[in-house]
């Protein structure tokens, strides 16, 4: 159907009649507009400039002014409802044009873009960060030294001389040549030396790192191994002090759900000095669980050396033992991951297969 | 220490408690009880049987006997391939039917052509000794068809006690056994109390040196080389874990585990003259009982007569004056000497043995003459010895006496001890207390450990138990929180994770060929003085050794994608020792404190990447390493620069140099197809290594970061293709561009590279989209063509580009 011709000289475009053939007619030809395109060329036709309602609105300006109100609302209604039909189905075939569109442009939303491996973090270092920050929220500070220490630093302050047959509890590596004095320090403690010469006091702090001792590599041995060393030095402290810092720390790292006890021992630079052994996660020490592989049914597992400071070990660092006192801690770190995460060759921790540290993500 | 429970309820009548509450009890008061081992509950069925009669066969190639045992109730056939005995003697004998330990079953079984009813056992076979030479013979008087488990005492249970170095009384039944008393509250006799006074005309002992303080020597005549140990002493050894030898030997280690005195026995006819106890001179030398001829150190201290050495004190005696087994006459030293000089003979002779252990821990100075007397009469009874005159050298120092305030243990534990009990508790270990706030303590001679009030307090605390001291906590000061530095190398190590690398800790010990093959020899690694292995004798002087063994290990194991980094301390060169090591009676100075910093070698935190195969879906190559630093510099807010390098381990012409502030921080690159070629790492592997403790120095001073003006006038962007020779770095190009450019550049980004013949030979086309913006205002068109034009004419001036198209 196409759009009545104009001619200024008639008014027949006013006509009722006419008006309402060109509204059907548009309305004709928006609903059977099949696409988008159709339905421009049929808005060109029905509501452009040319077309009837378009016209007939023009000849309004020319009638009596008695007639224009009734021929303009009789036009508008006409215009109203031929844009509101287009809008409809305008919106109707945008519908239809999506959905078409988007389905086509489906994809496998599985299909990753070639992937970066999953990095991820040794628990030797997220454990080191954890059992700092548990120290640091109560106000410890996280302190270091070097893994070459000079024999001084390693032994000798801490009230170990030449002789002492304490310096055979631990296989040292010396470097060479003969008389360098220099080894690889056998233990973290000489960073509690070097915490008291360069702090003051008191003195808070905990110091993880790498011990190395001569030692054959095997399920259960390395000659490369992580502690954590702890040094509370104040005026008053206590051997229950010890004990309850002690207590928070296992309660932090294995939760409160495993007893802790604390075993006479010897180390020369505490006085008295204890083993910390946590209940063995695996038997607790029941027998109807043994025999247990982890604890040798002994029901519970060492994990590292305390007690209070030896006041020879406060001397050689210029602090008076008749004021202060305090307590030092070494906590195994291979041993407390092997427990924590139930790790059964120790020899996973140092040899650099990826797909052990990828399980382990990046936090501890 | 072993100890048989037989062993120590001699010494604790009293004891009623089982081996498992034993070793609960010492647990708990520092001995540590490894293991108690259980003997004689897999033995049943070993009888005391008569041997009737003896058949030598002679049809087989080894002695075979065929006999006739008696066991009282009825005589068994039995075969058996040992020759010490006769007929008429008493032997334990297996019954059909017996179970010996390690689970083995006796049958009754044709063998060597004869029915074998049973078996006639050795003491190695009844878990008595470790190996014995024939069947163990049994004294005339047991009883025909007794239980041999029970005439022997076989059933007994051993303590296994791992001893601390301060605890050298507890390496002797009678130090465990007072512990055991005291645990149990039970009285416990003390066997170290046997007195020989001093008779005249004893051997003439000459003390030289202060090493040696006290020396008794007894005189021993008429002893029976020939007699055996008994069973039961033979079995105190065996359970102890010590090898039966011979009647005095077995007599001086049985007194030595006893009570922890070790003593030597020479035989009296080799030795010339009186024994004198002197340091060595140079030159000397002495063939020990090992048979070893050890050339002396003026260090040792020596026993010695006329002849020269014949013993190294303490540690072995000497081979010339060894017992033998025509020794009649013996001369038993039972010495105390000094610790230290022990421990540094030991170990400078490599000689540790029973006796150095328990002198370097210190050995009861008392207890020389009781010792001496014990061995005396064991040889007396078993070996029809008989005692000589005795001499008894005594130079010991006057025992210290200790101060302790009364109150002191419970200031240690954070609770209170009442007076009773710490009285009682320095008494329990043998402790003289005298005095009234402050105790006048005087130790025992057997704890020579006990030098302080701290180590008294230890012992009261300890008896009382660990587990009776309150828990509390410490407040401590307002803390600050980890440092900058902590908080950066997290911060750096987490970056590299997010970039896809799996963290590894690899030992530091590495071999110097590896080092040498990567090229980092210059870095002058340390060398080990006693490596674990010959082959990984140096510490590593970078982090590369460690990484490319970890990477050819993960790809040895299957692994075609690796991305590893590690971070970590690498060593080099030397420090210099200092003349004389601190005193610790004081604080040293501060010069004396660098002194021992200036000692060790420089030990730098690094980071380092290796990455082989794939990665985001392509071969890795250099920009993946490179990029990875970069990306670890902007976490750390520092920024990297990348230029063209020529360092060992890589390939020449892909090497990049990172610069920090125009200062060499690292490198990273493909490496050397040679070192590939040459370790069987994958093709076109990469690696890089930076010095992390620099990133973190420069990152810590640049203090907080200063917030941007964030502009909201419309940017403009222009694009600019730069033309320029193809050995020219973009990174180079692309700093000319923004130099040049100036401040109103604010985004820079390569978006193509083009070669071909449009841009000529050996030329390449670097396509960079620029974006510019003003803080204050909209740029007009001309100021941003006369901004890019001042960057194309940098970029011209600094590399020759020409801007393409022009």
């Amino acid at each position: 159907m196409s759009a009545p011709d104009y001619d200024p000289k008639q008014v027949s475009l006013l006509d009722a009649a006419q008006l309402e053939a060109a509204h059907a007619a548009g309305l004709a030809a928006f609903a059977a507009a099949a696409s988008l395109d159709d339905l421009a060329h049929a808005k060109t036709a029905h509501l452009g400039g040319q077309a009837h309602v378009s016209l007939a609105n023009r000849e309004i300006g020319v009638l009596p002014p008695a007639a224009k109100g009734d021929a303009g609302k009789r036009v508008n209604e006409v215009r109203r409802a031929l844009e509101a039909a287009f809008d409809q189905r305008r919106a109707a075939l945008e519908d239809e044009r999506d959905q078409r569109v988007l389905v086509e442009e489906r994809v496998d939303v599985s299909l990753l873009p070639g992937a970066v491996l999953q990095g991820a973090r040794h628990p030797l270092t997220t454990i080191q960060e954890r059992i700092s920050d548990v120290f640091v929220a109560m106000g410890w500070e996280v302190a270091e030294g070097p893994e070459v220490e000079h024999e001084w630093f390693n032994f000798d302050a801490l009230n170990m001389p030449a002789d002492h047959p304490a310096r055979e509890m631990q296989d040292t590596l010396w470097l060479a040549p003969e008389g360098s004095q220099v080894v690889l320090r056998t233990q973290t403690s000489p960073v509690q030396i070097r915490s008291l010469l360069a702090r003051g006091l008191p003195c808070y702090v905990v110091a993880p790192g790498r011990v190395f001792r001569n030692d054959a590599l095997d399920a259960t041995h390395s000659p490369v191994f992580g502690q954590v060393e702890g040094l509370c030095v104040d005026e008053g402290i206590t051997m229950a002090h010890l004990r309850g810092t002690l207590e928070a720390y296992a309660e932090a790292m294995f939760g409160s759900h495993l007893a802790s006890r604390l075993r006479p021992s010897y180390f020369p630079f505490t006085e008295p000095s204890a083993e910390l052994d946590i209940q063995c996660f695996a038997c607790r020490g029941d027998v109807a669980l043994q025999p247990c592989r982890v604890c040798s049914n002994e029901g519970w597992i060492e994990v590292g050396g305390c007690g209070m400071v030896n006041p020879a070990v406060l001397v050689a660092c210029g602090v008076n033992p008749e004021r202060y006192s305090g307590f030092a801690f070494g906590m195994g770190l291979d041993r407390t991951l092997m427990f924590r995460h139930g790790i059964t060759d120790i020899r996973d921790l140092y040899e650099g297969d990826q797909r052990f540290t990828q399980a382990f993500g990046t936090e501890a | 220490m072993r100890v048989p429970l037989s062993w120590l309820r001699t010494f604790v009548p009293e004891l009623t408690a089982t081996p498992d509450e034993i070793a609960a009890a010492l647990l708990r008061a520092g001995l540590e009880v490894e293991q108690v081992h259980r003997y004689g509950d897999d033995i049943t069925g070993v009888v005391v049987g008569r041997v009737l009669d003896v058949e030598e066969l002679t049809d087989f190639k080894k002695p075979i006997r065929f006999c006739h045992v008696d066991v009282g109730s009825r005589v068994h056939e039995v075969v058996c391939g040992a020759t010490n005995f006769v007929a008429g003697d008493l032997v334990p004998f297996a019954l059909p039917g017996a179970s010996l330990p390690g689970g083995f079953q006796i049958a009754t079984r044709q063998t060597y052509n004869r029915t074998s009813d049973g078996m006639i056992c050795s003491a190695a076979e009844l878990g008595l000794a470790e190996s014995s030479p024939g069947i163990l013979v049994l004294p005339a008087d047991s009883p025909l068809g007794a239980d041999v488990v029970d005439l022997l005492q076989l059933r007994d249970e051993v303590l296994d006690i791992a001893v601390t170095p301060d605890r050298g009384y507890s390496l002797s039944v009678r130090g465990v056994a007072r512990e055991t008393a005291t645990a149990f509250g039970v009285p416990f006799v003390d066997p170290g109390l046997l007195a020989a006074a001093p008779v005249d005309g004893g051997y003439d002992v000459q003390l030289d040196d202060p090493g040696c303080d006290r020396y008794v020597a007894r005189i021993v005549t008429g002893f029976d080389p020939t007699l055996p140990s008994p069973p039961w002493l033979q079995r105190r050894l065996v359970r102890a874990g010590m090898r039966p030898i011979s009647l005095a030997v077995d007599v001086t280690n049985h007194v030595m585990l006893e009570l922890g005195q070790p003593l030597h026995a020479f035989d009296l006819a080799t030795l010339q003259g009186a024994v004198v106890v002197r340091r060595a001179t140079e030159g000397e030398r002495l063939v020990t009982l090992d048979g070893q001829e050890r050339a002396l150190h003026p260090g040792d201290l020596l026993i010695t007569d006329d002849s020269g050495p014949i013993a190294l004190a303490g540690v072995m005696g000497g081979a010339a004056t060894e017992i033998s087994e025509a020794t009649t006459g013996i001369l038993l030293e039972s010495a105390h000497f000094e610790p230290s000089s022990i421990t540094r003979t030991a170990r400078r002779h490599r000689l540790p043995s029973e006796a150095s252990k328990r002198y370097e821990r210190g050995v009861d100075p008392d207890l020389a003459p009781a010792a001496a007397e014990a061995a005396v009469r064991l040889l007396g009874e078993l070996g029809g010895a008989v005692a000589g005159p005795v001499t008894d050298v005594d130079h010991r120092a006057p025992r210290p006496q200790l101060q302790l305030p009364v109150d002191k243990p419970g200031q240690v534990a954070g609770r209170a001890y009442d007076r009773g009990t710490v009285l009682q508790r320095l008494a329990d270990i043998g402790c003289e207390v005298t005095g009234d706030q402050v105790l006048l303590v005087t130790p025992p001679p057997w704890r020579p450990d006990l030098t302080g009030p701290a180590e008294l307090v230890e012992e009261v605390i300890r008896l009382e138990g660990y587990d009776t001291v309150p828990v509390a906590l410490p407040t401590a000061p307002a803390g600050r929180g980890l440092t900058d530095s902590q908080r950066l190398r997290r911060r750096a190590s987490r970056s590299l994770a997010a970039a896809g690398l799996v963290e590894v800790v690899t030992p530091p010990f590495v071999a110097e060929s590896l080092v040498e093959g990567l090229g980092q020899s210059h870095h002058q690694p340390p060398r080990l003085l006693n490596p674990l292995s010959e082959e990984e004798g140096l510490l590593r002087p970078s982090l590369l050794p460690g990484l490319v063994t970890a990477l050819l290990r993960n790809v040895g194991r299957g692994l075609p994608d690796v991305a590893l980094y590690e971070t970590g301390s690498v060593f080099r060169g030397a420090g210099t020792p200092v003349a004389r090591v601190p005193k610790t009676s004081q604080r040293p100075t501060d010069e004396e404190l660098a002194a021992l910093d200036a000692a060790l070698p420089s030990q730098p935190r690094h980071a380092g990447v290796a990455l082989a195969g794939r990665r985001a879906g392509r071969a890795v190559a250099v920009g993946d390493a490179v990029e990875v630093f970069l990306a670890l510099g902007q976490a750390l807010g520092v920024t990297l620069t990348v230029t063209r390098g020529q360092e060992a381990p890589y390939h020449p012409g892909r090497c990049a140099l990172l610069l920090l502030d125009g200062e060499p921080v690292g490198a990273a690159g493909e490496l050397h197809p040679r070192v590939v070629a040459a370790h069987g790492l994958p093709p076109r592997s990469v690696a890089g290594e930076v010095d992390l403790d620099r990133l973190v120095q420069v990152a810590a001073a640049g203090g907080p970061v200063a917030a941007p003006v964030v502009s909201s006038y419309p940017p403009s962007s222009v694009d600019v293709a730069l033309v320029v020779a193809d050995d020219v770095l973009a990174a180079d190009v692309e700093r000319s561009v923004r130099a040049g450019a100036g401040e109103l550049l604010e985004a820079i980004r390569l978006f193509d590279v083009f070669t071909g013949p449009q841009v000529g030979e050996g030329r390449k086309s670097l396509a960079y989209a620029l974006r510019f913006r003003a803080p204050d205002r909209t740029l007009t068109d001309v100021e941003v063509l006369r901004a890019r034009d001042t960057a194309v004419a940098r970029a011209a001036a600094d590399h020759g580009a020409v801007l393409r198209g022009a």
